[in-house]
Protein backbone atom coordinates (compact mmCIF):
# COMPACT_ATOMS: atom_id res chain seq x y z
CA UNK A 1 0.00 0.00 0.00
CA UNK A 2 1.50 3.37 -1.00
CA UNK A 3 1.15 6.32 1.29
CA UNK A 4 -0.38 9.35 -0.33
CA UNK A 5 -1.56 12.71 0.75
CA UNK A 6 -5.30 12.91 1.09
CA UNK A 7 -7.03 15.19 -1.40
CA UNK A 8 -10.04 16.08 0.71
CA UNK A 9 -12.15 17.75 -2.00
CA UNK A 10 -11.53 14.76 -4.26
CA UNK A 11 -12.49 12.38 -1.48
CA UNK A 12 -15.63 14.33 -0.69
CA UNK A 13 -16.61 14.29 -4.34
CA UNK A 14 -16.00 10.53 -4.48
CA UNK A 15 -18.29 10.08 -1.48
CA UNK A 16 -20.94 12.27 -3.11
CA UNK A 17 -20.71 10.25 -6.31
CA UNK A 18 -21.10 7.01 -4.34
CA UNK A 19 -24.17 8.39 -2.55
CA UNK A 20 -25.60 9.54 -5.89
CA UNK A 21 -25.05 6.03 -7.23
CA UNK A 22 -26.93 4.59 -4.27
CA UNK A 23 -29.92 6.80 -5.04
CA UNK A 24 -29.64 5.80 -8.70
CA UNK A 25 -29.95 2.16 -7.65
CA UNK A 26 -33.13 3.16 -5.82
CA UNK A 27 -34.46 4.99 -8.87
CA UNK A 28 -33.74 1.96 -11.02
CA UNK A 29 -35.34 -0.29 -8.45
CA UNK A 30 -38.51 1.77 -8.52
CA UNK A 31 -38.65 1.41 -12.31
CA UNK A 32 -38.81 -2.37 -12.09
CA UNK A 33 -40.97 -2.38 -8.96
CA UNK A 34 -43.55 -0.28 -10.84
CA UNK A 35 -43.17 -2.42 -14.01
CA UNK A 36 -42.28 0.76 -15.88
CA UNK A 37 -39.11 -0.39 -17.63
CA UNK A 38 -40.64 -0.21 -21.09
CA UNK A 39 -42.85 2.83 -20.54
CA UNK A 40 -40.50 5.01 -22.63
CA UNK A 41 -40.14 2.96 -25.82
CA UNK A 42 -37.35 5.02 -27.39
CA UNK A 43 -33.77 5.70 -26.28
CA UNK A 44 -31.76 7.85 -25.96
CA UNK A 45 -34.67 10.14 -26.76
CA UNK A 46 -37.84 10.17 -24.69
CA UNK A 47 -41.03 10.19 -26.75
CA UNK A 48 -39.09 11.84 -29.55
CA UNK A 49 -37.73 14.61 -27.32
CA UNK A 50 -34.11 15.09 -26.40
CA UNK A 51 -34.01 13.41 -23.02
CA UNK A 52 -33.11 16.62 -21.21
CA UNK A 53 -35.92 18.57 -22.88
CA UNK A 54 -38.79 16.14 -22.30
CA UNK A 55 -41.51 18.28 -20.65
CA UNK A 56 -42.29 17.35 -17.02
CA UNK A 57 -46.01 17.59 -17.84
CA UNK A 58 -45.58 14.37 -19.82
CA UNK A 59 -43.93 12.44 -16.98
CA UNK A 60 -47.10 10.51 -16.22
CA UNK A 61 -47.60 7.06 -14.76
CA UNK A 62 -44.68 4.73 -15.40
CA UNK A 63 -42.95 7.35 -17.56
CA UNK A 64 -42.14 9.30 -14.39
CA UNK A 65 -40.06 6.46 -12.95
CA UNK A 66 -38.28 5.48 -16.16
CA UNK A 67 -37.50 9.01 -17.30
CA UNK A 68 -36.26 10.31 -13.93
CA UNK A 69 -34.12 7.19 -13.69
CA UNK A 70 -32.52 8.11 -17.04
CA UNK A 71 -31.95 11.71 -15.95
CA UNK A 72 -30.38 10.63 -12.64
CA UNK A 73 -28.23 8.10 -14.49
CA UNK A 74 -26.95 10.91 -16.73
CA UNK A 75 -26.07 12.89 -13.61
CA UNK A 76 -24.17 9.95 -12.14
CA UNK A 77 -22.43 9.44 -15.48
CA UNK A 78 -21.30 13.04 -15.46
CA UNK A 79 -20.08 12.79 -11.86
CA UNK A 80 -18.16 9.63 -12.75
CA UNK A 81 -16.53 11.37 -15.70
CA UNK A 82 -15.47 14.25 -13.46
CA UNK A 83 -14.15 11.80 -10.88
CA UNK A 84 -12.17 9.91 -13.52
CA UNK A 85 -10.55 13.09 -14.82
CA UNK A 86 -9.85 14.33 -11.30
CA UNK A 87 -8.23 11.03 -10.32
CA UNK A 88 -6.16 10.99 -13.49
CA UNK A 89 -4.87 14.50 -12.94
CA UNK A 90 -4.50 14.64 -9.18
CA UNK A 91 -4.00 11.17 -7.71
CA UNK A 92 -0.35 10.15 -7.73
CA UNK A 93 -1.12 6.43 -7.51
CA UNK A 94 -1.08 4.94 -11.00
CA UNK A 95 -3.56 2.21 -10.12
CA UNK A 96 -6.09 4.80 -8.92
CA UNK A 97 -5.92 6.63 -12.23
CA UNK A 98 -6.91 3.42 -13.99
CA UNK A 99 -9.65 2.65 -11.48
CA UNK A 100 -11.16 6.01 -12.36
CA UNK A 101 -11.06 5.10 -16.05
CA UNK A 102 -12.61 1.72 -15.26
CA UNK A 103 -15.44 3.42 -13.37
CA UNK A 104 -16.12 5.71 -16.30
CA UNK A 105 -16.14 2.84 -18.81
CA UNK A 106 -18.41 0.81 -16.53
CA UNK A 107 -20.96 3.61 -16.17
CA UNK A 108 -21.00 4.11 -19.94
CA UNK A 109 -21.50 0.38 -20.44
CA UNK A 110 -24.29 0.42 -17.87
CA UNK A 111 -26.04 3.24 -19.68
CA UNK A 112 -25.79 1.44 -23.00
CA UNK A 113 -27.07 -1.77 -21.40
CA UNK A 114 -30.10 0.07 -20.08
CA UNK A 115 -30.76 1.66 -23.45
CA UNK A 116 -30.41 -1.61 -25.34
CA UNK A 117 -32.72 -3.33 -22.89
CA UNK A 118 -35.41 -0.90 -24.06
CA UNK A 119 -34.66 -0.76 -27.77
CA UNK A 120 -34.07 -4.50 -28.17
CA UNK A 121 -36.92 -5.36 -25.76
CA UNK A 122 -34.79 -7.87 -23.86
CA UNK A 123 -35.82 -8.68 -20.29
CA UNK A 124 -32.58 -10.61 -19.74
CA UNK A 125 -30.59 -7.45 -20.39
CA UNK A 126 -32.62 -5.86 -17.64
CA UNK A 127 -31.31 -8.44 -15.17
CA UNK A 128 -27.72 -7.88 -16.33
CA UNK A 129 -28.27 -4.12 -16.07
CA UNK A 130 -29.31 -4.64 -12.45
CA UNK A 131 -26.24 -6.71 -11.59
CA UNK A 132 -23.83 -4.33 -13.33
CA UNK A 133 -25.43 -1.43 -11.47
CA UNK A 134 -24.70 -3.10 -8.13
CA UNK A 135 -21.13 -3.82 -9.22
CA UNK A 136 -20.66 -0.20 -10.24
CA UNK A 137 -21.89 0.90 -6.81
CA UNK A 138 -19.23 -1.30 -5.19
CA UNK A 139 -16.57 0.31 -7.39
CA UNK A 140 -17.69 3.83 -6.51
CA UNK A 141 -17.63 3.02 -2.79
CA UNK A 142 -14.16 1.51 -3.20
CA UNK A 143 -12.95 4.73 -4.84
CA UNK A 144 -14.36 6.68 -1.92
CA UNK A 145 -12.45 4.35 0.43
CA UNK A 146 -9.18 4.61 -1.50
CA UNK A 147 -9.30 8.41 -1.47
CA UNK A 148 -10.05 8.56 2.26
CA UNK A 149 -7.91 9.57 5.26
CA UNK A 150 -8.85 6.21 6.81
CA UNK A 151 -7.11 4.37 3.97
CA UNK A 152 -3.93 6.40 4.39
CA UNK A 153 -3.92 6.01 8.16
CA UNK A 154 -4.32 2.26 7.81
CA UNK A 155 -0.89 2.13 6.11
CA UNK A 156 0.73 4.21 8.82
CA UNK A 157 -0.76 2.56 11.90
CA UNK A 158 0.21 -0.95 12.99
CA UNK A 159 -3.05 -2.81 12.53
CA UNK A 160 -3.45 -6.44 13.46
CA UNK A 161 -3.18 -8.69 10.42
CA UNK A 162 -6.42 -10.37 9.50
CA UNK A 163 -6.01 -14.16 9.47
CA UNK A 164 -6.29 -15.76 6.07
CA UNK A 165 -9.14 -18.04 7.14
CA UNK A 166 -11.26 -15.04 8.18
CA UNK A 167 -10.47 -13.16 4.99
CA UNK A 168 -11.53 -16.13 2.90
CA UNK A 169 -14.72 -16.55 4.94
CA UNK A 170 -15.70 -12.93 4.36
CA UNK A 171 -14.81 -13.17 0.69
CA UNK A 172 -17.01 -16.25 0.29
CA UNK A 173 -19.91 -14.56 2.10
CA UNK A 174 -19.54 -11.52 -0.17
CA UNK A 175 -19.54 -13.69 -3.28
CA UNK A 176 -22.65 -15.44 -1.96
CA UNK A 177 -24.35 -12.06 -1.57
CA UNK A 178 -23.39 -11.18 -5.14
CA UNK A 179 -24.93 -14.44 -6.36
CA UNK A 180 -28.06 -13.64 -4.35
CA UNK A 181 -28.28 -10.23 -6.01
CA UNK A 182 -28.03 -11.89 -9.40
CA UNK A 183 -30.81 -14.28 -8.37
CA UNK A 184 -32.95 -11.37 -7.22
CA UNK A 185 -32.34 -9.51 -10.48
CA UNK A 186 -33.34 -12.61 -12.42
CA UNK A 187 -36.52 -12.93 -10.36
CA UNK A 188 -37.45 -9.31 -11.01
CA UNK A 189 -36.76 -9.69 -14.73
CA UNK A 190 -39.46 -12.38 -14.95
CA UNK A 191 -42.14 -9.69 -14.55
CA UNK A 192 -44.40 -12.26 -12.97
CA UNK A 193 -44.91 -10.65 -9.58
CA UNK A 194 -44.54 -12.89 -6.53
CA UNK A 195 -44.17 -16.51 -7.54
CA UNK A 196 -44.78 -17.49 -3.90
CA UNK A 197 -47.04 -15.16 -1.95
CA UNK A 198 -46.66 -16.67 1.53
CA UNK A 199 -43.83 -16.51 4.05
CA UNK A 200 -42.28 -18.23 5.90
CA UNK A 201 -44.19 -21.17 4.41
CA UNK A 202 -44.41 -21.62 0.66
CA UNK A 203 -48.06 -22.17 -0.21
CA UNK A 204 -48.53 -23.77 3.17
CA UNK A 205 -45.54 -26.10 2.87
CA UNK A 206 -41.83 -26.12 3.58
CA UNK A 207 -41.20 -26.89 -0.12
CA UNK A 208 -44.08 -26.01 -2.49
CA UNK A 209 -45.69 -28.36 -4.94
CA UNK A 210 -44.47 -27.42 -8.43
CA UNK A 211 -46.52 -29.93 -10.44
CA UNK A 212 -48.44 -28.50 -13.43
CA UNK A 213 -51.73 -28.87 -11.52
CA UNK A 214 -50.34 -27.00 -8.55
CA UNK A 215 -48.93 -24.19 -10.69
CA UNK A 216 -52.27 -23.87 -12.42
CA UNK A 217 -54.01 -23.60 -9.04
CA UNK A 218 -51.60 -20.90 -7.88
CA UNK A 219 -52.33 -18.92 -11.05
CA UNK A 220 -56.07 -19.52 -10.70
CA UNK A 221 -56.14 -18.12 -7.18
CA UNK A 222 -53.85 -15.19 -7.87
CA UNK A 223 -55.76 -11.93 -8.21
CA UNK A 224 -53.51 -9.00 -9.03
CA UNK A 225 -54.23 -5.75 -10.81
CA UNK A 226 -50.72 -5.48 -12.28
CA UNK A 227 -50.00 -6.79 -15.76
CA UNK A 228 -47.97 -9.74 -14.49
CA UNK A 229 -47.36 -12.83 -16.57
CA UNK A 230 -48.57 -16.17 -15.16
CA UNK A 231 -46.12 -17.82 -12.75
CA UNK A 232 -44.21 -20.95 -13.71
CA UNK A 233 -42.59 -23.81 -11.82
CA UNK A 234 -39.16 -22.34 -12.65
CA UNK A 235 -40.08 -19.06 -10.94
CA UNK A 236 -41.38 -20.85 -7.85
CA UNK A 237 -38.13 -22.79 -7.57
CA UNK A 238 -36.14 -19.60 -8.17
CA UNK A 239 -37.77 -17.97 -5.17
CA UNK A 240 -37.15 -21.03 -3.02
CA UNK A 241 -33.45 -20.97 -3.97
CA UNK A 242 -33.41 -17.25 -3.13
CA UNK A 243 -34.78 -18.06 0.34
CA UNK A 244 -32.23 -20.79 0.93
CA UNK A 245 -29.33 -18.62 -0.18
CA UNK A 246 -30.60 -15.91 2.19
CA UNK A 247 -30.31 -18.40 5.05
CA UNK A 248 -26.81 -19.37 3.92
CA UNK A 249 -25.82 -15.71 3.82
CA UNK A 250 -27.13 -15.12 7.32
CA UNK A 251 -25.14 -18.09 8.67
CA UNK A 252 -21.99 -17.01 6.77
CA UNK A 253 -22.09 -13.42 7.93
CA UNK A 254 -22.88 -14.45 11.51
CA UNK A 255 -19.83 -16.72 11.40
CA UNK A 256 -17.74 -13.86 10.01
CA UNK A 257 -18.81 -11.60 12.87
CA UNK A 258 -18.12 -14.31 15.47
CA UNK A 259 -14.69 -15.09 13.99
CA UNK A 260 -13.81 -11.40 13.78
CA UNK A 261 -14.70 -11.00 17.48
CA UNK A 262 -12.56 -14.01 18.37
CA UNK A 263 -9.55 -13.32 16.19
CA UNK A 264 -9.41 -9.53 15.97
CA UNK A 265 -10.98 -8.56 19.27
CA UNK A 266 -14.11 -6.59 19.96
CA UNK A 267 -12.47 -3.20 19.55
CA UNK A 268 -11.10 -3.77 16.06
CA UNK A 269 -12.83 -1.62 13.43
CA UNK A 270 -13.32 -4.66 11.24
CA UNK A 271 -15.10 -6.49 14.05
CA UNK A 272 -17.49 -3.61 14.48
CA UNK A 273 -17.93 -3.46 10.72
CA UNK A 274 -18.75 -7.19 10.69
CA UNK A 275 -21.53 -6.67 13.21
CA UNK A 276 -22.92 -3.77 11.18
CA UNK A 277 -22.91 -6.21 8.27
CA UNK A 278 -24.82 -8.77 10.31
CA UNK A 279 -27.34 -6.10 11.26
CA UNK A 280 -27.82 -5.26 7.58
CA UNK A 281 -28.44 -8.92 6.77
CA UNK A 282 -31.09 -9.14 9.48
CA UNK A 283 -32.80 -6.02 8.13
CA UNK A 284 -32.58 -7.50 4.64
CA UNK A 285 -34.30 -10.71 5.74
CA UNK A 286 -37.05 -8.61 7.31
CA UNK A 287 -37.44 -6.62 4.12
CA UNK A 288 -37.60 -9.81 2.10
CA UNK A 289 -40.43 -11.08 4.27
CA UNK A 290 -42.14 -7.69 4.08
CA UNK A 291 -41.89 -7.79 0.27
CA UNK A 292 -44.01 -10.92 0.32
CA UNK A 293 -46.39 -9.80 3.06
CA UNK A 294 -47.10 -6.51 1.24
CA UNK A 295 -47.64 -8.34 -2.09
CA UNK A 296 -44.45 -6.79 -3.48
CA UNK A 297 -45.27 -3.18 -2.66
CA UNK A 298 -42.97 -1.08 -4.82
CA UNK A 299 -41.35 0.88 -1.99
CA UNK A 300 -40.72 -2.23 0.12
CA UNK A 301 -39.32 -4.22 -2.80
CA UNK A 302 -37.03 -1.32 -3.68
CA UNK A 303 -35.86 -0.99 -0.07
CA UNK A 304 -35.04 -4.72 -0.20
CA UNK A 305 -32.93 -4.07 -3.30
CA UNK A 306 -31.10 -1.16 -1.67
CA UNK A 307 -30.39 -3.08 1.52
CA UNK A 308 -28.96 -5.86 -0.66
CA UNK A 309 -26.68 -3.32 -2.31
CA UNK A 310 -25.47 -2.07 1.07
CA UNK A 311 -24.86 -5.67 2.19
CA UNK A 312 -22.75 -6.30 -0.91
CA UNK A 313 -20.74 -3.11 -0.48
CA UNK A 314 -20.14 -3.81 3.22
CA UNK A 315 -18.72 -7.23 2.45
CA UNK A 316 -16.65 -5.91 -0.44
CA UNK A 317 -15.14 -3.07 1.59
CA UNK A 318 -14.48 -5.44 4.50
CA UNK A 319 -12.54 -7.70 2.12
CA UNK A 320 -10.57 -4.82 0.63
CA UNK A 321 -9.56 -3.47 4.04
CA UNK A 322 -8.76 -6.91 5.43
CA UNK A 323 -6.62 -7.93 2.46
CA UNK A 324 -4.87 -4.54 2.49
CA UNK A 325 -4.06 -4.85 6.20
CA UNK A 326 -2.66 -8.29 5.66
CA UNK A 327 -0.39 -7.21 2.83
CA UNK A 328 1.87 -5.23 5.23
CA UNK A 329 5.28 -6.93 5.39
CA UNK A 330 6.75 -8.08 8.79
CA UNK A 331 9.79 -6.20 10.29
CA UNK A 332 13.27 -7.21 8.87
CA UNK A 333 15.10 -10.19 10.56
CA UNK A 334 18.26 -8.20 11.70
CA UNK A 335 16.31 -5.96 14.07
CA UNK A 336 14.83 -9.03 15.86
CA UNK A 337 18.29 -10.69 16.25
CA UNK A 338 19.79 -7.49 17.64
CA UNK A 339 17.04 -7.24 20.26
CA UNK A 340 17.47 -10.87 21.29
CA UNK A 341 21.24 -10.42 21.64
CA UNK A 342 20.77 -7.39 23.89
CA UNK A 343 18.26 -9.22 26.09
CA UNK A 344 20.65 -12.16 26.47
CA UNK A 345 23.48 -9.85 27.52
CA UNK A 346 21.31 -8.10 30.12
CA UNK A 347 20.21 -11.40 31.55
CA UNK B 1 -58.14 5.48 -9.20
CA UNK B 2 -55.24 7.53 -7.92
CA UNK B 3 -53.97 8.23 -11.40
CA UNK B 4 -54.54 11.93 -12.20
CA UNK B 5 -55.85 11.27 -15.71
CA UNK B 6 -57.33 7.77 -15.48
CA UNK B 7 -58.96 8.16 -12.06
CA UNK B 8 -61.46 10.87 -13.07
CA UNK B 9 -62.72 8.63 -15.89
CA UNK B 10 -64.51 6.53 -13.27
CA UNK B 11 -67.25 7.30 -10.79
CA UNK B 12 -66.83 3.93 -9.02
CA UNK B 13 -63.72 1.82 -8.58
CA UNK B 14 -63.29 -0.47 -11.60
CA UNK B 15 -62.95 -4.20 -11.00
CA UNK B 16 -60.69 -6.82 -12.50
CA UNK B 17 -62.08 -9.18 -15.13
CA UNK B 18 -60.24 -12.37 -14.41
CA UNK B 19 -63.47 -14.33 -13.96
CA UNK B 20 -66.51 -13.19 -15.91
CA UNK B 21 -69.31 -15.17 -14.30
CA UNK B 22 -73.04 -14.65 -14.77
CA UNK B 23 -75.74 -14.97 -12.09
CA UNK B 24 -76.37 -18.62 -13.00
CA UNK B 25 -72.71 -19.56 -13.36
CA UNK B 26 -72.37 -18.64 -17.02
CA UNK B 27 -68.67 -18.37 -17.72
CA UNK B 28 -67.36 -15.80 -20.18
CA UNK B 29 -63.96 -15.15 -21.74
CA UNK B 30 -63.21 -18.81 -22.39
CA UNK B 31 -61.38 -19.40 -25.67
CA UNK B 32 -62.90 -22.40 -27.44
CA UNK B 33 -61.07 -23.85 -30.43
CA UNK B 34 -60.79 -26.99 -32.51
CA UNK B 35 -57.82 -29.28 -32.92
CA UNK B 36 -57.67 -32.45 -34.99
CA UNK B 37 -58.88 -35.79 -33.65
CA UNK B 38 -55.39 -36.51 -32.28
CA UNK B 39 -55.27 -33.25 -30.39
CA UNK B 40 -52.82 -31.55 -32.74
CA UNK B 41 -53.29 -27.94 -33.82
CA UNK B 42 -54.98 -27.37 -37.17
CA UNK B 43 -52.50 -25.35 -39.18
CA UNK B 44 -52.33 -23.87 -42.63
CA UNK B 45 -56.05 -23.08 -42.71
CA UNK B 46 -55.90 -19.42 -41.80
CA UNK B 47 -58.24 -17.05 -43.62
CA UNK B 48 -56.90 -14.14 -41.61
CA UNK B 49 -55.82 -12.09 -44.59
CA UNK B 50 -59.44 -11.74 -45.73
CA UNK B 51 -61.10 -11.88 -42.31
CA UNK B 52 -62.64 -8.78 -40.73
CA UNK B 53 -60.29 -6.73 -38.58
CA UNK B 54 -60.25 -7.41 -34.86
CA UNK B 55 -60.38 -4.31 -32.67
CA UNK B 56 -58.74 -3.75 -29.31
CA UNK B 57 -59.53 -0.41 -27.68
CA UNK B 58 -57.79 1.38 -24.83
CA UNK B 59 -60.71 3.07 -23.12
CA UNK B 60 -61.00 4.17 -19.52
CA UNK B 61 -57.32 3.20 -19.20
CA UNK B 62 -58.26 -0.44 -19.69
CA UNK B 63 -57.99 -2.71 -22.69
CA UNK B 64 -61.41 -3.63 -24.05
CA UNK B 65 -61.99 -6.48 -24.54
CA UNK B 66 -59.42 -8.06 -22.26
CA UNK B 67 -59.62 -11.47 -23.97
CA UNK B 68 -59.43 -11.54 -27.74
CA UNK B 69 -58.84 -14.14 -30.44
CA UNK B 70 -57.72 -13.74 -34.04
CA UNK B 71 -56.25 -15.70 -36.90
CA UNK B 72 -52.65 -15.54 -37.99
CA UNK B 73 -52.40 -12.86 -40.67
CA UNK B 74 -55.54 -11.13 -39.45
CA UNK B 75 -55.26 -7.43 -38.69
CA UNK B 76 -55.49 -6.47 -35.03
CA UNK B 77 -56.42 -2.80 -34.77
CA UNK B 78 -55.38 -1.13 -31.52
CA UNK B 79 -57.16 2.14 -30.81
CA UNK B 80 -56.55 4.73 -28.13
CA UNK B 81 -59.85 6.25 -27.05
CA UNK B 82 -58.36 7.77 -23.91
CA UNK B 83 -57.32 11.36 -23.27
CA UNK B 84 -53.81 10.21 -22.45
CA UNK B 85 -50.82 8.45 -23.95
CA UNK B 86 -50.40 4.67 -23.76
CA UNK B 87 -47.62 2.43 -24.94
CA UNK B 88 -48.71 -0.76 -26.67
CA UNK B 89 -46.21 -3.36 -25.49
CA UNK B 90 -46.74 -6.81 -26.99
CA UNK B 91 -44.73 -9.76 -25.68
CA UNK B 92 -44.76 -13.17 -27.30
CA UNK B 93 -43.73 -16.59 -25.99
CA UNK B 94 -44.15 -18.27 -29.39
CA UNK B 95 -41.76 -16.31 -31.55
CA UNK B 96 -44.10 -13.61 -32.79
CA UNK B 97 -42.52 -10.19 -33.22
CA UNK B 98 -42.47 -8.16 -30.03
CA UNK B 99 -43.62 -4.57 -30.23
CA UNK B 100 -43.48 -1.54 -28.00
CA UNK B 101 -45.13 1.46 -29.62
CA UNK B 102 -46.17 4.88 -28.42
CA UNK B 103 -49.79 5.83 -28.97
CA UNK B 104 -50.64 9.37 -27.89
CA UNK B 105 -54.21 10.53 -27.30
CA UNK B 106 -56.02 10.92 -30.60
CA UNK B 107 -53.33 9.09 -32.56
CA UNK B 108 -54.37 6.87 -35.46
CA UNK B 109 -54.87 3.18 -34.67
CA UNK B 110 -51.89 0.87 -34.59
CA UNK B 111 -52.22 -2.18 -36.82
CA UNK B 112 -50.56 -5.50 -36.12
CA UNK B 113 -50.52 -8.93 -37.71
CA UNK B 114 -48.81 -12.01 -36.39
CA UNK B 115 -47.89 -15.18 -38.22
CA UNK B 116 -47.47 -17.78 -35.46
CA UNK B 117 -50.25 -19.42 -33.46
CA UNK B 118 -50.07 -18.52 -29.79
CA UNK B 119 -52.28 -18.70 -26.75
CA UNK B 120 -52.68 -15.61 -24.60
CA UNK B 121 -50.11 -13.27 -26.12
CA UNK B 122 -49.86 -10.32 -23.78
CA UNK B 123 -50.65 -6.73 -24.68
CA UNK B 124 -49.81 -4.29 -21.92
CA UNK B 125 -49.28 -0.63 -21.18
CA UNK B 126 -46.20 0.09 -19.05
CA UNK B 127 -47.31 3.65 -18.30
CA UNK B 128 -50.44 2.25 -16.63
CA UNK B 129 -49.31 -1.15 -15.33
CA UNK B 130 -52.83 -2.39 -14.58
CA UNK B 131 -53.67 -2.42 -18.30
CA UNK B 132 -53.42 -5.73 -20.10
CA UNK B 133 -55.15 -7.84 -22.72
CA UNK B 134 -54.53 -11.38 -23.85
CA UNK B 135 -54.82 -12.22 -27.54
CA UNK B 136 -54.88 -15.82 -28.77
CA UNK B 137 -53.87 -16.55 -32.34
CA UNK B 138 -54.95 -19.50 -34.46
CA UNK B 139 -53.90 -20.76 -37.84
CA UNK B 140 -57.49 -21.58 -38.70
CA UNK B 141 -60.92 -19.95 -38.34
CA UNK B 142 -62.36 -22.53 -35.93
CA UNK B 143 -62.47 -20.71 -32.63
CA UNK B 144 -64.75 -18.54 -30.53
CA UNK B 145 -64.84 -16.77 -27.19
CA UNK B 146 -67.66 -17.45 -24.75
CA UNK B 147 -69.75 -14.39 -24.04
CA UNK B 148 -71.08 -13.13 -20.75
CA UNK B 149 -73.95 -15.61 -21.19
CA UNK B 150 -71.43 -18.44 -21.36
CA UNK B 151 -72.31 -19.25 -24.96
CA UNK B 152 -70.01 -19.67 -27.96
CA UNK B 153 -70.52 -20.58 -31.62
CA UNK B 154 -67.95 -21.96 -34.06
CA UNK B 155 -69.33 -21.80 -37.56
CA UNK B 156 -68.62 -23.49 -40.90
CA UNK B 157 -66.73 -26.44 -39.47
CA UNK B 158 -66.07 -29.12 -42.09
CA UNK B 159 -67.50 -32.55 -41.18
CA UNK B 160 -65.15 -34.78 -39.23
CA UNK B 161 -63.85 -35.70 -35.82
CA UNK B 162 -62.19 -33.04 -33.72
CA UNK B 163 -60.83 -32.30 -30.31
CA UNK B 164 -62.59 -29.25 -28.91
CA UNK B 165 -60.49 -27.26 -26.46
CA UNK B 166 -61.78 -24.77 -23.90
CA UNK B 167 -59.02 -22.57 -22.52
CA UNK B 168 -59.34 -20.06 -19.71
CA UNK B 169 -56.35 -17.90 -18.89
CA UNK B 170 -56.45 -18.68 -15.20
CA UNK B 171 -58.26 -22.01 -15.02
CA UNK B 172 -56.37 -23.82 -17.73
CA UNK B 173 -57.56 -26.12 -20.44
CA UNK B 174 -60.25 -28.77 -20.90
CA UNK B 175 -60.79 -30.96 -23.94
CA UNK B 176 -63.53 -33.16 -25.37
CA UNK B 177 -63.85 -35.09 -28.61
CA UNK B 178 -66.61 -34.13 -30.98
CA UNK B 179 -67.86 -35.30 -34.32
CA UNK B 180 -69.31 -32.79 -36.75
CA UNK B 181 -71.74 -34.15 -39.34
CA UNK B 182 -74.76 -32.52 -40.93
CA UNK B 183 -76.30 -31.04 -37.76
CA UNK B 184 -75.19 -28.54 -35.14
CA UNK B 185 -73.27 -30.06 -32.26
CA UNK B 186 -73.57 -28.81 -28.67
CA UNK B 187 -70.71 -29.08 -26.25
CA UNK B 188 -70.68 -28.05 -22.61
CA UNK B 189 -67.71 -27.30 -20.40
CA UNK B 190 -67.72 -26.69 -16.67
CA UNK B 191 -64.82 -25.02 -14.90
CA UNK B 192 -64.17 -25.17 -11.18
CA UNK B 193 -61.93 -22.95 -9.10
CA UNK B 194 -60.10 -25.34 -6.74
Amino acid sequence: MNNTEVNRPLHRFAVLAAIATFFLLGAGGLVTSHEAGMSVPDWPNSYGYNMFLFPPSRWIGGIFYEHTHRLWASCVGLMTAILAVWLWLKDSRKWMKWIGIAAFLLVVAQGVLGGLRVTLKLDNLGAIHGVVGQSFFVLMCAIALFTSKFWRKMAEEKELNVPGSLRVLVLMATILIFCQLALGATMRAQHAGLSINTFPSAYGKFWPDTSPDAIQQYNARRIDIMNYSPITAFQVILQMVHRMVALAIFISVALCAAQAWRKLGKNDALTKFAFVWLGLILVQIGLGAATIWTNKAADVATAHLLCGALSLVTGALWCIIAFARSSVRPAPQTESFGAFGTFAANK
Amino acid sequence: MQDAICGPLYKTVPTTHFYVVGPNGEFGDVIVSLKDADGKAITGKSTGASAPDVVLDQKGCLYRPQILAAQTGEKIIVKNSDPTVHNVHITSTAGNTEHNDIQIAGAPPLIYTFDKPEMFMKFQCDIHPWMFAWVSLFDNPYFAISGADGKFVIKDVPPGKYTIVADHRKLGEQTQTVEVADKNVSVHFTFHVK
